[in-house]
Order: structure tokens, then C-alpha cells, then sequence
């Protein structure tokens, strides 16, 4: 798989142009705040009537990264879905096409804060995943190590002569990754929020997406 | 002397009236004959005539500034509430400025307390305490002074219709400002609104000089009321000139920097002078150039719209104290208070506008029978030629102005909220009262229902959530909220006046806190290219970039000389096509009129070596410079649209292979810089493909995603970013690009995307223009090929903002800064 090749806790992974993470000793593909059905929450909150298209546009993007890899193993890396009745409400096309994807495979759900607890969909429900030397949960922990984690949907800024670019990113260090947001309408928290300035190692790295990722010292 | 009245028999000031309608002249009542003869004052002929058109439905009046435009709007109000008012609203006055509003007050009330008048008089604005507000909408005054926005949020109250039962009169002020935005198309749906309430409004504009009155008082008029047109005495024509400098303008760029000295010497002559800049960075540095050569420290100001309001506020204080000899500022001074002493304008670089100019010269000696005196200096070589075609366009009365199109949707969208937020309506009345507002005069059934349907649910072509619609129709037909606590979200969201996302600057407290002075605002795209350690202008002062810390940008004070940057953006003018016209005119012209020699040479230079462009044709010049093919395109369509034409031109030599890598434009002409030569100009001008590249692929600039933000958040999809909600640090909001795209990908033909379409003809992307200039050249171009740089050529080769072409050459940049980045850290 192309993306940004790199060593954590002696284990070879890729982050994909996407922002999938890719380990391919055990086929297993990791993503994060998927945040489906988003519109639909916002929508029956009574906030703004977004275009309902996000949920499909994530899931286009999830099974072009699943064909390409033919993963053995899932790992949806929490808040999954925007809220737990969101996943109740998904319409049936995208119901099905999600049981589809599912199919032939190990698929973990981690618990988020956005949907704690088991969700309509079959596969694993786990509060998080120990598979290692990795440690795959929602929020990371101070302290932990050999962490895969979601949650904070970092994004950082390059500056070029004249213009600035935002993206999503990922950032590690020799503790933790902190993956960026899978889904569609997902915003970002700016690496330099003190959150994750106090999270992450001095020396951590931010990878941005885009094809292909690019590495920067994180910026604080 | 009173901004409102002149004094009586100023020299012959009834002598020369060519208004027919003045032999009509309507007599006042006894009590106001009194007070205006104790006063010593006599109305002017156009008040009494506006109270002898007291009576129509719609009326509007031009007046140059100075005339007493307002007095003579309120003056039948005044007459009919007379001596013993019945309680009650009668007359609502709307200016565009909460400034304007809260003068008028003041200004009002001294004639009605001399007149013993038991009149009531009160204005309200976002700045009104909300215990005022409310006692307003218990008991409301007899005039009540506020704004566009402020009069949409009445309305959406549920006890809008008892508080305006028994209007009679409304009067908009600056309407030719007002008409210029969605403000003005916001405003007039408001007014159908209003005339619902109470059938018997009588409408009132007071507009200063404009291309089109026809057309405005359409704008105004109920649909199909006609309304009546009252033109007063227009005062003696300008005095005008170019400022005469001894040094020679450079080759490009703005500011006018070279002429600092003649300047100051004339701000030395007069007592008050203003001095307009076209942008905020250009008046920055032309205030900071100003403030080092004034070795006889002459009070100076400056004032722009990124100026914190207390600095803006006492700046303009010092104006009407009148300790100060010049200001110097930007369109934020183009409406607004009379200053009574101010005797010279001065416009720096071209006015790229004559009917801004004609305004501008107006701020000018207020006093009516007297001539506006201004100067205008030309901020480079070209300019000379764009100053003298304007001067020769004032002094014919020739004004410009671009037609406007048809009620944008998206003010209709935020329209039908409103009305929904008060009480449940029905969808045919609505789209009748709607078809009366001037603009909205031509809506199909079609449109608005559209438009409804937006609001309702959201529009999609894919009906996913019909459950869970903003707004329901209830068993009678008519349409109300689905929820009520939507209505506080609505409130907030009011306005068509979209800001750029912007931060504010604040100096850094001594403990490094936050707690310094704020000294004014950045755009949000500007704060994040800075680095910490570099300067800009603020208020006249270099200021060091500190840092970013909770979405404020700290700075400290700088010793040094020279900014490291300049740039902050502002309005950025386009050549109006009259303007343009002029020029292209003037060129051919024999002899050439009197301008400066440097100039005569220059054009007869570009004739020898080249051509000069003409108006029914693009000239089109090739030449080598630098080891480069240059390619320049004169279009003659303002900056925005050669701007976006270079965005085209080159994306079609991308496609040919000839590796295009930068263009910059200017309002005349585009540069194109590349590996090989463009040989064939027709076809990379072809009428069709250009018009293919609005839908394709111009569809992902930046800019149509900007127009795309501003009228999501107009009609409600996206909510404004509120001061204090925006720093809580949640992954909580999501850009409007995202949508964008999303709604590119799966619902192409959804109403914010054909609005944005729209939007994109005009303003920025500027796409009408160059349908304008293909119509007007239609294919015919000259293609002149030169073995060294022309005349006409050579400034653009010197003009700042080059643009880069995006795409490939992008992600090279990120690459190269990425990798730098890297081994400056020690990790690669």
C-alpha cells in the first residue's frame, strides 16, 4: 500500500493518503472517527440541514481503502457513528453497504465518546483492543505506551512563500500515533492546542495528508 | 452652522433653479415658518418639495452631500405629527451606519425641542441596551432611527405587526450605498414585509448622485407603484484636478508614496483634508511614510474598517472637535457624518470608480453653493492616464455603476426564516408580498419555491431526512418552525454582511497575558502566514508578530523602520467598464490630451514597438524577458477578471503543454510567464472553452468556495462564527468547503451551488466581465510579436501578487518546505 512508511514500537506501518493506517504484517487496517450519520444527528437536533451525503462519501472512501488492501482485520477506532441513535437511523442503502463491507472479515468496534456501548451492527464491541505490541483505544492516556489512538482530529498548518495549507494529520512519537479524522464532515483541532502540545513528545511528528502524506516536526 | 439647514440668502442662493417642480413650492405651517425664521434659516427648495410629494406612495430624492437630504426626508414627518402627535410609530428611518443613526437623533431632537414639537425620537442598534429595546417594542417612539439588520430582527418577532400598526412613513437613508449590497436587497424585502403590516406606508429614499435613478427608484417603489423622482439643485461642479508632483510616478504599484511632500503641503494649506486610499494596507503605509516626513507635526489621522471602533471612534471625534488637519482612510469614511470643515480631498491612486470619485469629492465643503475641491494622485505610470479619464468623466456628469441583477436567493432564504420566526405564513402570500420588493420584481413561482423548499428541508435531491425539516406545514397549509427554540439560532445568524474570518490583534500584556490594547483586526488567511518575529502596519505602528494564543494575534512594539510585511488585505476595486472604456478611448485620441510628458512618451513609445489596444479588439503581445516566454494579455476587464482569466489562460497552456508558471494581473492586462510560447492566442481565448472552465474546473478555486461560504451562511446552512464560540478548542465545526465539495460530488444542481454560480459573475471571480469583453472583441485579436519587453508590458513585470499556478507546482512546495522542515530538525 502507498503512503507514509514508518517504525512504531518496532512494528512497520502506513498511513494512508486517506488517513487509514495500514499494518501489513497482520492485513489490518485502522480508522478513526468515522462519525457517520452526522448530518442526520445535526439534522434531528434541530442544527442546520447539512447535505446527507457525508455518510456515503466516508464509506466510498472506506471500501476503496478496503478493496485496495483486502484487509483481514477492521478496526473502526471509535466514535464511529455521530451518536448511538445515528447508527439506528442510518438509511437501509447504507446499512446494507456497510453489513457488506463488514462481510469476510474481522471487524472491531472501539467504544468512543460519541458511542459508548454496542452499536446496531454486528462485529466485535470492545472498549479497546490489545493486539501486540499495540494498544488501540479511543482516547489517549497519559502514561501509555505503544498507543494507537483517535479522538482529537489533529490538523496542522505548513506555511509556503506567500500561502498556508491546512490538513488533517496524524501525530506520533515513540509513545503514541493520534490518528486523524476518517469521516466527511469532521473538523480539526490544530496541533498547537495545549491538549495535544502536553500529550505528545517534543520531538513528535505530524504526517500530512494528502498523496503522498508528508512528514513535518509537529508544530506547537 | 447646522448640517441640516443652510443659511437664508447666501448670496444669490435662489437665483439660478432649474427645477421645474420649484414653481409648486408648498408652504410650511406657521410653527415651523416661525422657528425657521428665528433661526434665521429658509428650507431648501427641495425640502419644501419633498413636503409637497408628502402624499406619494414611493418618492426618492438626489441630492449632492451637503444638501440637507436628510431634513428634507423627515421634514413631513415633523409637519404631519405636528403640535399634538397621536401616539404610536409613524416614521422609520434606516440608515446603513448604527453611527448615522445615533447622530440623527441628536440632530433631530434640537429642532423639536425648539419647536416645542412633543415628538419622540429614539434609535436603535446592536449597541441599544436590551432594556430599551424591549420598552421600545412595549411602546414605541414616533421616529425610530435604526438599521437593515436591526429592522429584519424586529420583524421576527411574533409582535412585529402591533408594533408597526399605524407606520406611515419610512425613509432610507443612503439608499445608493444600500443598493450596492444584499443589505439593500434584504432591506426591501423587509419593506414587503412591513407594507403587509400596514398597506398605507409611504416609502422615502434620500440617494446621493448615481448612473441609473430610474433604476434605483425601482429598487425602492412597492412592484408595480411607480415612484417619484425629485432631483435637487446638483451645486456648482467640482474643482478638480491631478496633483502636480515633481518627482515622476513609478512604474507600478500603489500608495503613492513619491509624492508624500506635495502632500503634506497641501494638507499645510487647507484645514481639514481626507485623504483616500483604495485599500487598508495602502492607507497603512501611506500614514506610517506621512507620520516620518511630517517635520512640522501636523495632527494627522487614520481611519480604516480593521482599526479597533474605540481608536475609530476618536479619531472621529478629533474630526468633529476638528483638531485634526487630514485623516487618512478608506471607504469607511465614504458614508457617514457631515464634517463641516474639511475643504480638500485627496484621492490617492486611481479612483478605479467615477461615481465613488463623484462621492468622494462631495465629502468635500459641505456647504451647498460652494465647489468640492479635490486632487487626485496617481499612484503609478498607468494610473496617470486612469486619473485624467476620470476627471474628464466627473466633469461631464458621466457616472458608471454596473446594472443590478435580479434579488440574490440566498437573502430570500434568510427572508422566509425571518418570517417564519414571527408566525406561520402561507407559501402563496408570502411569494406575493415577496414579488413587491423591487429586486424580487421578476422571481419565478418556481424560484421561490425553491427557496422554500431549501428552508424546509434542506433542498437535496436526496430526501433523507423528512422527519427532521426546519420547517413544517401544518394541516391549514401554512408553514411555521418545527421547532421553536430555532428562532434564537435565526436571530443571531441576521445580516447578509459576511466578514472574512478575522482576528483580533491585541498588543502583549507585560506578564505575557493578553490583557494589552486591542489595536484592530487581521484577516484570518493573513494571521496564519505570519511567523513569529515578523512586522506589519497597525494604526500607523510596526508591530512584531508575537503569537496566536486563543484565536487572538499578540504583538509587541517594534523600533524598527521598515515592515517586513505590508500586505493585509482590504476591498479590492475593479476598473469600472465605463472607466476602462474612457481609457481605451483616450489612447486613440488626436492629439492626445494634456498629460504629463513622461506619460506622451511612454504611450507613443508602446505605439512604435507594439500597438495600442483597442476597444473592439484584445491585443495580445509575445516577447522573451529573463530566459522566459511572456505572454500579456490586454482585456481591459477589470483586476478581478484578468485575474481570473490568467487562472484560465494558463490552465489551457497547461493542457497544451507549454508550462505555464506564473501570471499577475492588473485592470488592463494579464501576464503570463512560461516555458515556451503561446503561438495560437485565439484558441486559448476561445469564447466556449473559457465559458467550459467556469464549470469545470474554476469550480475548485478558492475564491468560488469563498462566494460558496457567504451564501451558505446568508441563507442559513452554516451559522457565522461568533465572537467567544469559536475558541473552545472542540473539533465542533467543520469547513464550508467540505460541504462544498460534498455537494459538488452528489448534488450538483442544489440552490447554494447555483447561487454561488451566480455570485461568481460578479465581485471576485469577476466571470461577467470577461463574457463582457469576449462579447465586446468578440474573436478578434492582434497579436503582436516583439523581441524585447513593451512599454505597456514592462510595469506589469514589476507588479507585486504573482500568482503561482497551483496543482503540480503546489505539492512541489510542500514537498521541498516539508523536507527542509525536516533536516532543519535534525530528523532527516
Amino acid at each position: 500500500m502507498k503512503g507514509y512508511e514508518f517504525i512504531f514500537t518496532g512494528v512497520k506501518l502506513t498511513l494512508l493518503p486517506s488517513g487509514a493506517l495500514w499494518w501489513p504484517e497482520e492485513r489490518l487496517l485502522c480508522v478513526s472517527d468515522l462519525h457517520l450519520g452526522k448530518s442526520e444527528r445535526m439534522a434531528r437536533k434541530g442544527g442546520a440541514i447539512l447535505p446527507p451525503y457525508d455518510t456515503r462519501d466516508t464509506l466510498h472512501r472506506l471500501q476503496t481503502d478496503i478493496e485496495a488492501s483486502n484487509a483481514r482485520t477492521v478496526v473502526c477506532l471509535g466514535d464511529s457513528f455521530d451518536d448511538l441513535e445515528a447508527s439506528d437511523n442510518l438509511p437501509e442503502v447504507e446499512a446494507i453497504w456497510l453489513a457488506r463491507l463488514m462481510a469476510g472479515r474481522r471487524w472491531v468496534w472501539i467504544e468512543g465518546n460519541h458511542d459508548p456501548g454496542p452499536i446496531e451492527f454486528a462485529g466485535t464491541h470492545l472498549a479497546e483492543l490489545l493486539q501486540p505490541p499495540l494498544h488501540f483505544r479511543h482516547i489517549a492516556r497519559v502514561g501509555a505506551a505503544g498507543e494507537i489512538t483517535g479522538h482529537f482530529h489533529p490538523k496542522a498548518r505548513l506555511h509556503l512563500k506567500g500561502r498556508s495549507v491546512s490538513r488533517p494529520c496524524m501525530l506520533f512519537d515513540s509513545d503514541r500515533v493520534i490518528m486523524p479524522s476518517y469521516g466527511t464532515y469532521t473538523g480539526g483541532l490544530r496541533t498547537d492546542h495545549s491538549v495535544l502540545s502536553r500529550l505528545m513528545r517534543p520531538e513528535a511528528n505530524a504526517v500530512l495528508l494528502g498523496d503522498p502524506p508528508q512528514p513535518i516536526p509537529m508544530p506547537r | 452652522m447646522s448640517p441640516f439647514f443652510v443659511r437664508a440668502c447666501i448670496s444669490g442662493m435662489f437665483t439660478h433653479r432649474r427645477i421645474p417642480y420649484l414653481r409648486a413650492m408648498t408652504t410650511l405651517p406657521p410653527t415651523f415658518e416661525k422657528w425657521f425664521a428665528r433661526r434665521g434659516w429658509h428650507p431648501h427648495p427641495h425640502q419644501l418639495a419633498m413636503l409637497g410629494a408628502a402624499d406619494a406612495p414611493a418618492v426618492m430624492l438626489i441630492a449632492p452631500t451637503g444638501g440637507g437630504k436628510t431634513l428634507a426626508g423627515f421634514l413631513p414627518t415633523l409637519v404631519e405629527l405636528g403640535t399634538a402627535p397621536p401616539p404610536g410609530l409613524h416614521t422609520l428611518y434606516i440608515s446603513p451606519l448604527k453611527a448615522l443613526a445615533a447622530d440623527m437623533r441628536r440632530n433631530l431632537t434640537a429642532p423639536i425641542d425648539e419647536m416645542g414639537l412633543p415628538i419622540r425620537v429614539e434609535d436603535r442598534s446592536g449597541d441599544t441596551t436590551q432594556a430599551r429595546k424591549k420598552a421600545q417594542r412595549a411602546d414605541p417612539p414616533h421616529i425610530l432611527l435604526t438599521t437593515p439588520e436591526s429592522l429584519a430582527l424586529l420583524l421576527s418577532y411574533e409582535d412585529a405587526p402591533r408594533m408597526f400598526a399605524g407606520l406611515k412613513r419610512v425613509v432610507v437613508d443612503e439608499l445608493h450605498a444600500l443598493a450596492d449590497s444584499k443589505r439593500g436587497d434584504q432591506l426591501m424585502l423587509c419593506l414587503s414585509r412591513l407594507q403587509a403590516l400596514c398597506p398605507v406606508l409611504r416609502r422615502v429614499g434620500l440617494s446621493a448622485t448615481v448612473e441609473d435613478p430610474p433604476a434605483l427608484a425601482r429598487f425602492l417603489a412597492p412592484y408595480p407603484t411607480l415612484c417619484k423622482i425629485l432631483h435637487a439643485d446638483p451645486g456648482p461642479a467640482p474643482d478638480i484636478a491631478m496633483l502636480a508632483t515633481d518627482a515622476r510616478p513609478p512604474w507600478s504599484g500603489g500608495g503613492g508614496r513619491y509624492a508624500i511632500r506635495e502632500v503634506l503641503n497641501e494638507v499645510a494649506k487647507h484645514n481639514t483634508t481626507l485623504i483616500f486610499h483604495n485599500t487598508r494596507a495602502q492607507a497603512e503605509i501611506f500614514f506610517h511614510e506621512l507620520w516620518m516626513a511630517n517635520d512640522a507635526a501636523l495632527p494627522i489621522g487614520i481611519h480604516h474598517g480593521s482599526l479597533a471602533l474605540e481608536q475609530r471612534k476618536k479619531v472621529e471625534a478629533a474630526m468633529v472637535a476638528g483638531t485634526l488637519r487630514a485623516v487618512v482612510c478608506t471607504g469607511s469614511l465614504d458614508l457617514g457624518l457631515d464634517w463641516g470643515d474639511v475643504d480638500l480631498v485627496i484621492q490617492v491612486g486611481a479612483p478605479k470608480n467615477v461615481k465613488r470619485l463623484v462621492q468622494r469629492i462631495g465629502r468635500a465643503n459641505h456647504r451647498y453653493n460652494a465647489p468640492s475641491k479635490a486632487l487626485i494622485l496617481p499612484a503609478n505610470r498607468w494610473e496617470v492616464i486612469e486619473c485624467h479619464a476620470a476627471i474628464e468623466a466627473v466633469l461631464a456628469h458621466d457616472l458608471d455603476g454596473d446594472p443590478r441583477g435580479p434579488g440574490p436567493r440566498d437573502v430570500l432564504c434568510q427572508h422566509i426564516l425571518i418570517t417564519a420566526c414571527a408566525a406561520p405564513f402561507g407559501a402563496d402570500a408570502l411569494f406575493a408580498e415577496v414579488a413587491t420588493a423591487g429586486p424580487y420584481a421578476g422571481l419565478t413561482r418556481a424560484d421561490f419555491d425553491a427557496c422554500l423548499d431549501f428552508v424546509a428541508t434542506g433542498g437535496y435531491a436526496l430526501r433523507a431526512y423528512d422527519r427532521w425539516q426546519q420547517l413544517m406545514q401544518r394541516a391549514d397549509g401554512l408553514w411555521q418552525l418545527r421547532d421553536p427554540r430555532l428562532a434564537q439560532q435565526v436571530r443571531m445568524n441576521i445580516g447578509t454582511i459576511i466578514d472574512t474570518d478575522r482576528l483580533k490583534v491585541r498588543m502583549k500584556g507585560r506578564s505575557g497575558t493578553s490583557s494589552g490594547k486591542a489595536l484592530g483586526e487581521v484577516e484570518e488567511s493573513f494571521a496564519a502566514s505570519l511567523v513569529p518575529g515578523d512586522t506589519f502596519l497597525m494604526g500607523g505602528k510596526i508591530v512584531r508578530f508575537e503569537s496566536l494564543r486563543e484565536m487572538e494575534v499578540q504583538v509587541s512594539r517594534d523600533r524598527g523602520r521598515k515592515p517586513k510585511l505590508a500586505v493585509f488585505s482590504g476591498t479590492k476595486f475593479a476598473t469600472s467598464t465605463q472607466l476602462s472604456d474612457r481609457i481605451l478611448d483616450l489612447l486613440h485620441r488626436s492629439p492626445l490630451p494634456d498629460l504629463p510628458r513622461h506619460t506622451l512618451d511612454w504611450i507613443a513609445l508602446q505605439r512604435e514597438v507594439s500597438q495600442l489596444p483597442r476597444a473592439g479588439r484584445i491585443l495580445v503581445e509575445s516577447f522573451d524577458h529573463d530566459g522566459r516566454a511572456h505572454t500579456c494579455v490586454y482585456g481591459f476587464a477589470g483586476k478581478n477578471a484578468q485575474q481570473t482569466l490568467g487562472l484560465m489562460i494558463t490552465r489551457r497552456m497547461e493542457d497544451m503543454g507549454l508550462g505555464p508558471l506564473g501570471f499577475v494581473a492588473t485592470d488592463y492586462a494579464t501576464l503570463i510567464w512560461s516555458i515556451s510560447h503561446l503561438d495560437n492566442p485565439v484558441d486559448a481565448l476561445d469564447a466556449t472553452g473559457l465559458r467550459d472552465g467556469l464549470d469545470g474546473w474554476l469550480a475548485e478555486n478558492a475564491l468560488m468556495k469563498r462566494s460558496f461560504k457567504g451564501a451558505a451562511t446568508i441563507a442559513g446552512l452554516i451559522t457565522r462564527n461568533l465572537p467567544g464560540k469559536r475558541s473552545s478548542g472542540r473539533q465542533a465545526t467543520f469547513s464550508a468547503d467540505i460541504l462544498y465539495d460534498t455537494l459538488r460530488k452528489y448534488d450538483p444542481d442544489h440552490l447554494l451551488l447555483s447561487i454561488t454560480r451566480v455570485e461568481a459573475m460578479r465581485g471576485l471571480i469577476g466571470f461577467g466581465r470577461i463574457d463582457e469583453m469576449l462579447s465586446r472583441t468578440g474573436g478578434r485579436i492582434d497579436h503582436v510579436r516583439s523581441d524585447r519587453v513593451t512599454p505597456f508590458a514592462a510595469p506589469l513585470l514589476l507588479e507585486v501578487g504573482k500568482v503561482p499556478i497551483e496543482g503540480a507546482g503546489q505539492e512541489a512546495l510542500m514537498r521541498a518546505e516539508a523536507n527542509r522542515l525536516m533536516i532543519e530538525a535534525g530528523l532527516a
